[in-house]
């Protein structure tokens, strides 16, 4: 997708700033968060995992987890519809603008607040609990603070104009730069007027899905949806054949049990 | 009928003292590492006494192994999948660390490195997890020899029912024996069924159940599911470990380290036949006390020629029916009765199987001032001191205390007609007879319980030549160790080695690893 060639009028008159921001920084962040999935999924399967702390500290966790899932969850759907989907579909299906906005910042306010309390609440055992804290590595410490600062500028950007403030319909500037993006024909100037505090949104959440890849994040992927139609015995035959050479690198020829 | 074969083990426990050299052997081989401290694939507890983990036998608390729905179908206890499913953010039926306890090490280069003074310098503990300085307020056998038995062991979920009121403040008195516990590589692992990721699986050819490492996702659904508690969440890597039955061992035809390095010579090792396609139905069973006789029945007799040409049809191979033919295993399960599985109740059907110990009706005819070596007084106490039965019948027998008495009486006859036999006199038959026995069988229960020979406790067929590139193949790492990511971290590297301290702090350097 970097390939494809913006030769459209719109980015001749986009300042130099506006094409890095708003053009390149995303492309690379997506480019990063492609290939890098791809990576670590060939050459990390022993690391692909939630990295479940709940062992050493589970009373903390009893709560922020789900508050924070499954405001996530919502706050995704969210995302999806504001974004992905244009004004104009939502009018031909009959929701006003009006009604539109009062259910976004009605459901996205339940939604932003859970995920802030639990993401607050997972954030606060990991640093308080010296078990945990110790138990952090360094995509945890990358993680945690750039998903907290996407996470709090979303919410701040949809307090500070969308609940109290006079509103602001990023749906006409935000969701268009950001579906210009996937059409393979970037609008920067889309975002570029923009308040600061989408902008600063945009740009960590571009910056989170580059780390993602990383990160425990990928464990996303790995949601067992299979697990509601699979058999519930799992028998397995020995690897019998023998065509497997011991220099094969280790995601193809090693399974570790324990 | 699909025929498959498993490597199970059956523990002789009035021969166990409690030495504890099998979880030591255990340790030092498979869980020596970061991030599993805490984990015993083998352990030794004490019974009475409330285990390790903590009462992991109370399961309306744990909510491990199966159970019958309303209807009467089989369900896991921990709930269906939908349920598990919105369980993985935070999973309520999971034990903490101090379930287990808290890891320690100790100062150990304050004993060298002390300045001179005074006193003697001493090695205090440190947290493991933390790399603070701690308490060590509890243990993986805490109450070892019913040590703080009137404070603790009460809270043995066995100890249930009016029976139990009664004994709850004298058993120390009373009888004491030792467990040792590890995977019971069951037939029907709750584990297996409740992983979300499919990481978990039974082996088609020696029943082995393991954690493909490379799939697990960290979902800690088995830790739950698990009724004995021995699958262990590695908290370094965030994945399930659990014990792995030595499979590298076994391969080779070697018994697993526990075994081998059992001082007792207790355990047996060897294979059982049973047919696959059985194995739900027999753990269904509506009466939990008929689980046993079910669990036999999906057993397979291979001296059955119908049976040696369905395993045949399945691709087990000739050594392999000769060696389940020869199965130490297979006799003491099947054909004498002597072995009973652990918590039948827990519908897992365990292939770990024990021989009940004696010695708790031994002590008792002790206190009752009667003769240990006088069958009529220990076949009187089997019968009259219902509370070391009835502890044992919760045990092995899903409360049934006829099974484990009439597996005891025929300990006790076997005991009585080999002393005769070895006092240079002919021996009773009378008493053999009266529990089932011929004496020529006694002969061989005798060899197989008492002798103990090394040969006929292990008859561990090797895996197959043509299976042994593969093998190698996969197997030439150590199956835990850091795979050479190239991702993380120094904290994230998970490798065998001498345990040491996980963090030292600056304010006090530790022992071992720099």
């Amino acid at each position: 997708m970097i390939a494809a060639a913006p030769s459209h009028a719109s980015l001749a008159a986009a300042s130099g700033a506006d094409l890095a921001l708003w053009v390149a920084v995303p492309y690379i962040c997506l480019a990063v968060f492609a290939v890098g999935h791809v990576w670590r999924y060939r050459q990390d399967q022993f690391g692909w995992t939630s990295r479940t702390s709940q062992l050493l500290e589970h009373r903390w966790l009893r709560w922020g987890s789900p508050l924070f899932h499954l405001g996530a969850f919502m706050v995704i759907a969210g995302h999806v519809v504001g974004l992905a989907v244009p004004a104009s579909w939502t009018e031909v299906v009959g929701i006003s603008e009006h009604t539109y906005h009062t259910t976004a910042v009605w459901a996205g306010s339940v939604a932003g607040v859970a995920m802030v309390a639990g993401l607050g609440m997972l954030c606060a055992r990991r640093l308080l609990t010296r078990r945990i804290r110790l138990g952090t590595d360094r995509s945890d410490k990358l993680l945690f603070p750039l998903l907290s600062a996407t996470v709090l500028l979303g919410i701040t950007a949809t307090a500070a104009h969308n609940v109290f403030g006079a509103g602001y319909d990023y749906r006409s500037t935000v969701s268009v730069w950001f579906r210009g993006l996937f059409a393979l024909q970037p609008q920067p100037e889309a975002i570029a007027g923009a308040p600061l505090l989408f902008q600063l949104h945009a740009l960590t959440a571009c910056l989170l899905f580059a780390a993602w890849p990383f990160t425990r994040l990928v464990h996303v992927w790995s949601a067992p949806i299979g697990y509601l139609a699979r058999p519930y015995l799992v028998y397995r035959r020995r690897r019998t054949t023998s065509t497997v050479p011991a220099s094969t690198p280790p995601h193809h020829s090693t399974r570790r049990a324990a | 009928m699909r025929v498959m074969a498993q490597i199970a083990m059956v523990m002789n426990l009035d021969k166990c003292i409690g030495c504890h050299t099998c979880s030591v052997t255990c340790k030092q081989t498979w869980t020596n590492r970061t991030g599993v401290e805490y984990a015993w694939f083998n352990n030794v507890e004490t019974k009475p006494g409330v285990g390790y983990p903590r009462r992991y036998e109370d399961q309306e608390h744990w909510k491990g192994g199966w159970m019958l729905d309303k209807r009467g179908r089989l369900v896991l206890r921990s709930g269906g999948r939908i349920k598990r499913l919105l369980s993985l953010f935070s999973n309520p039926d999971l034990p903490g660390i101090e379930d287990y306890y808290e890891p320690v090490t100790y100062d150990y280069d304050n004993l060298v490195s002390a300045p001179a003074g005074q006193d003697i310098p001493v090695a205090r503990p440190r947290s493991v997890l933390t790399g603070k300085p701690t308490t060590i307020t509890w243990g993986a056998n805490w109450e070892d020899g019913l040590g703080g038995a009137p404070e603790h062991a009460g809270g043995d979920p066995n100890l249930t029912g009016e029976w139990a009121q009664k004994v709850k403040f004298e058993f120390e008195q009373t009888f004491l024996f030792h467990l040792p516990r590890l995977c019971e590589h069951c037939l029907n692992p709750a584990c297996v069924s409740a992983c979300p990721s499919g990481a978990m699986y039974k082996r088609v050819e020696d029943g082995i159940v393991l954690v493909d490492q490379d799939r697990c996702r960290g979902w800690r659904m088995c830790v739950t599911a698990c009724p004995y508690k021995k699958v262990y969440v590695n908290h370094a890597t965030g994945k399930a470990e659990k014990c792995t039955f030595c499979f590298p061992r076994i391969e080779a035809g070697q018994p697993t380290v526990c075994s081998e390095t059992c001082v007792g010579r207790l355990r047996y090792l060897g294979l059982l036949l049973y047919d696959a396609d059985r194995v739900g139905e027999a753990a269904a069973t509506p009466d939990e006390k008929d689980l046993l006789d079910a669990q036999r029945g999906v057993f397979l007799d291979p001296y059955d020629s119908e049976v040696i040409a369905a395993a045949r049809e399945s691709g087990i191979p000739e050594d392999w029916l000769e060696a389940a033919r020869r199965s130490p295993v297979y006799d003491l399960v099947t054909r004498y009765k002597v072995a009973l599985p652990l918590h039948p109740e827990y519908r897992t059907l365990p292939m770990v199987w024990y021989v009940p110990p004696l010695s708790p009706v031994l002590d008792a005819v002790d206190a009752a001032g009667g003769n240990q070596d006088d069958p009529d007084h220990v076949f009187a106490a089997v019968t009259r001191l219902r509370i070391p039965l009835e502890y044992l019948a919760e045990l092995f027998t899903a409360g049934d205390t006829d099974v484990v008495a009439g597996v005891l009486m025929k300990l006790t006859a076997l005991r009585s007609y080999m002393r005769e036999r070895t006092l240079g006199e002919t021996g009773d038959e009378a008493v053999l007879k009266a529990v089932g026995l011929t004496a020529r069988e006694a002969e061989d229960l005798h060899r197989l319980l008492a002798v103990a020979n090394y040969k006929d406790r292990y008859v561990v067929p090797a895996a197959h030549k043509e299976d042994a590139a593969a093998l190698s193949a996969m197997e030439n790492r150590c199956p835990v160790e850091s795979s050479g990511d190239p991702q993380p971290a120094e904290g994230r590297r998970i490798m065998l080695g001498i345990p040491t301290l996980r963090r030292r702090t600056p304010e006090a350097p530790a022992g071992g690893r720099p």
